[in-house]
């Protein structure tokens, strides 16, 4: 096999795009990819995307999307995987390209939110849940990491606060993220006071609905010189699947995905937790990203809450922990974040990510995961 | 100069609170009023609709323009709840007044617009020396849909102008209006309840038209946000008018008085036009007021208002807007699902 590096990144902003469909906003971050790349063809396309059908009524993407784009006829392959569509993307990319089968591939992502009610959404966002087993039974999303914060409130005494915490230091970093959905602040007391969404998460712990597109080009290492002085080395890999219905893991605080996953891929990498200079990890509700730093390995199982509370997850603590504003306050395009979260370690680990750069970035990594938990891709990125 | 010769406000007595709603729904009163700025709304009974109530808000304005009905050349009614898909509200209106037969009238549509583009044609008529004096109507009835979002503003009510050129209590200074083909919210032909787009209704729709308008306006006018005493914006509920006059930079002294919606509601076409009603109630000769309504669909009818000396001699001679807000009866969930027909005997 050999290495795979990423030559070109491109994103849409995050957010409400109103006035652009999902083959616009595709089309809008590819092509940024492509010129950020200095490619002149592609070989091939990968693209998450987690219901075009329930949310735009249209699959078949893998037709659409390399039309609309202009490079028909090379091949394209839609992959889903929930909220995790976009790492999928980007493994299934880097296996075409490391198996020697193609060279420059796009990695792709794209979700369009807002063309339907905030109910129809919800009904769809469901869908990564177990549709006969969950939501037939009347939870929704908001209500499955309800049930992890409450035991691991529990189990662990995390805090209320701690929960807020997480959310007010993404705020924090996506105020100086120009893609970010919300580029403002948040306090404290603004997350405890927001509405009651699903007792003890309130409207501030949960991503938004969101409209987005991001891509990447990757190519094989050893041609990457040749596009980019800044080339970034994909150096490992994990997948990993669980349970998909909440009520039948082992631990529902432990989400073994994440855990089975970065094992996977810090082993071909060849490095431990306490080598990663900083996390792109999935914050899909503010304890999804403390339970996401323990089972990563960052820290002990448990400790999640007090190492936020203690600043470890800061931009300039110990180990950064989404210093693109996360899910939460970059917006979380479903099938797109995988790929958005790669596009933000690549910035770091170029030295272009301007107010929010951790300094000394190396070695990134990024942890994208579908529904409560049953599937997770993580990547872990290097300077070449 | 060409401007409002009498005006006239209507507001049902009965209401409902949210937290009446909320209860039945199992819903966080106390989250939708601090999100929406809505308290409580009005609620016709049995025997009220936008004809009944249109005729109100027209005597209203009859009593403080002291004119004779027989001199008014054209009427108009802006509604979304019209009693008949086709027959004219405007000619009931018009013989229950005695304004016939040598008159003009006509029904309008533009949602939530409708009331200030009656309005706003009566001006132009006006303005073109056709007609001496002209009667705008905006009044609504609408129904919210039971366990929906707008089940907690949809209202009842609205107000009348009477245009003319001749003693005038307020001069009409400049009008603009900004229109697009955006389908936030609609009711097709043969239902009973509209449909909107959720979030697609803020944005794009209703801060798009309202600011285009209302900065359309100033900017032809030659006017800034603290040249007004005060400012009016169509209301779907309390937040909204204040977002988009915060961003436009008014203060909220200059839109307290005319912001009825919190213990009224939306009450659709009659909604800004209520609004201003409001605010000539309290307001003094030499007052700028910038009038922005909006309708779905979507646009905004902007006006830029001066009071003068004859606001003090006629504002008691028709109930003000605040003598209505005070009159009024709560009734519970099942009187209010009875007397908006929402069940049958």
């Amino acid at each position: 096999m050999r290495d795979v590096a990423i030559i070109g990144t491109g994103m849409t902003k995050f957010g409400e795009l109103w006035d652009k469909s999902l083959r616009d906003i595709f089309v809008e971050a590819a092509l940024k990819a492509i010129d950020n790349s200095g490619v002149k063809k592609i070989d091939s396309m990968y693209i998450g995307n987690f219901s075009g059908g329930l949310f735009v009524g249209q699959e078949h993407l893998a037709s659409l999307l390399p039309d609309y784009l202009g490079v028909t006829p090379i091949p394209t392959t839609r992959v889903e995987s929930a909220c995790a569509s976009g790492a999928l993307a980007l493994k299934q990319a880097f296996l075409e390209v490391a198996s020697g089968f193609s060279d420059i591939v796009l990695a792709g992502g794209v979700e369009k939110m807002t063309d339907i009610a905030t109910n129809e959404a919800t009904y769809g966002l469901a869908a990564a849940a177990d549709r006969e087993y969950e939501a037939f039974q009347g939870i929704t999303f908001p209500g499955l990491y309800a049930l992890i914060a409450r035991r691991h409130m529990y189990e662990y005494g995390t805090t209320r606060e701690q929960l807020a915490m997480v959310s007010v230091k993404n705020h924090k970093n996506g105020a100086k993220n120009p893609n970010a959905q919300f580029t403002f602040e948040i306090t404290m007391d603004q997350v405890l006071n927001s509405n009651l969404i699903a007792d003890p998460l309130r409207l501030l712990d949960c991503s938004p609905i969101t409209d987005g597109a991001a891509a990447v080009i990757i190519c094989p290492a050893e041609m990457a010189k040749e596009y980019t002085d800044k080339p970034i080395k994909i150096i490992g890999v994990g997948h990993a699947t669980d349970t998909i219905a909440l009520t039948d893991r082992e631990d529902i605080t432990t989400l073994k995905a994440t855990v089975e996953a970065s094992k996977r891929a810090y082993a071909m990498a060849g490095i431990k937790p306490e080598d990663i200079d900083l996390a792109e990890v999935h914050d899909c509700f503010t304890i999804a990203e403390i339970c996401a730093i323990e089972d990563l390995g960052f820290v002990k199982k448990g400790e999640g809450g007090k190492a936020t509370e203690e600043g470890l997850t800061l931009i300039d603590g110990k180990i950064p922990i989404n210093p693109s504003g996360g899910l939460k306050s970059k917006g979380h395009p479903v099938g797109a974040t995988g790929i958005a979260q790669v596009i933000e370690v690549v910035a770091q680990l170029r030295g272009e990510a301007g107010e929010r750069q951790v300094k000394d970035a190396k070695i990134g990594l990024t942890h994208n995961l579908g529904g409560s938990g049953g599937s997770v891709i993580v990547h872990i990125l290097e300077v070449m | 100069m060409v401007g409002i010769v009498g005006y006239g406000a209507y507001i049902p007595k009965y209401r409902i609170k949210v937290e009446e709603i909320a209860k039945v729904w199992g819903e966080d009163a106390e989250a939708l009023k601090n999100n929406l700025l809505l308290e409580e709304k009005t609620v016709p009974f049995l025997d009220q609709d936008s004809v009944t109530i249109g005729v109100e808000e027209a005597q209203s304005a009859l009593r403080r323009a002291l004119i004779d009905p027989q001199e008014i050349g054209a009427i108009y009614i802006g509604s979304e709840s019209k009693p008949y898909a086709v027959k004219p509200s405007s000619s009931i209106i018009a013989e229950a007044i005695g304004a016939i037969p040598q008159v003009h009238t006509a029904d309008f549509e533009f949602a939530c617009k409708a009331g200030s583009e009656s309005v706003f044609v009566c001006y132009g008529l006006v303005k073109a020396g056709l007609i001496k004096y002209g009667l705008g109507i905006g009044a609504d009835t609408s129904q919210g849909a039971p366990h929906e979002a707008l089940e907690y503003s949809a209202a009842a009510g609205g107000a009348a102008y009477i245009i003319g050129e001749e003693d005038t209590l307020a001069d009409i200074l400049e009008t603009f209006s900004y229109t697009t083909d955006t389908p936030d919210f609609w009711r097709r032909d043969g239902e009973f309840y509209p449909r909107h787009g959720g979030r697609f209704t803020g944005e794009p729709a209703y801060f798009k038209h309202v600011l285009g308008s209302a900065k359309g306006i100033m900017k032809k006018a030659g006017l800034k946000p603290n040249d007004f005493t005060y400012a009016v914006f169509h209301q779907p509920n309390g937040k909204f008018p204040l977002m988009a006059g915060k961003r436009l930079g008014f203060s909220m002294e200059q839109m307290k008085p005319g912001l009825v919606a919190p213990k009224v509601g939306n009450t659709y076409s009659g909604c800004s036009l209520l609004g201003l009603a409001a605010t000539l109630d309290v307001s003094k000769p030499g007052d700028l007021i910038l009038m922005t309504s909006f309708g779905s669909g979507a646009g905004s009818d902007s006006f830029v208002i001066k009071v003068k000396e004859k606001i003090n001699k006629v504002r008691n001679l028709a109930p003000t807007v605040q003598e209505m807000l005070d009159d009024k009866i709560y009734i519970d969930y099942g009187k209010y699902v009875r007397y908006r027909r929402m069940i049958r005997s």
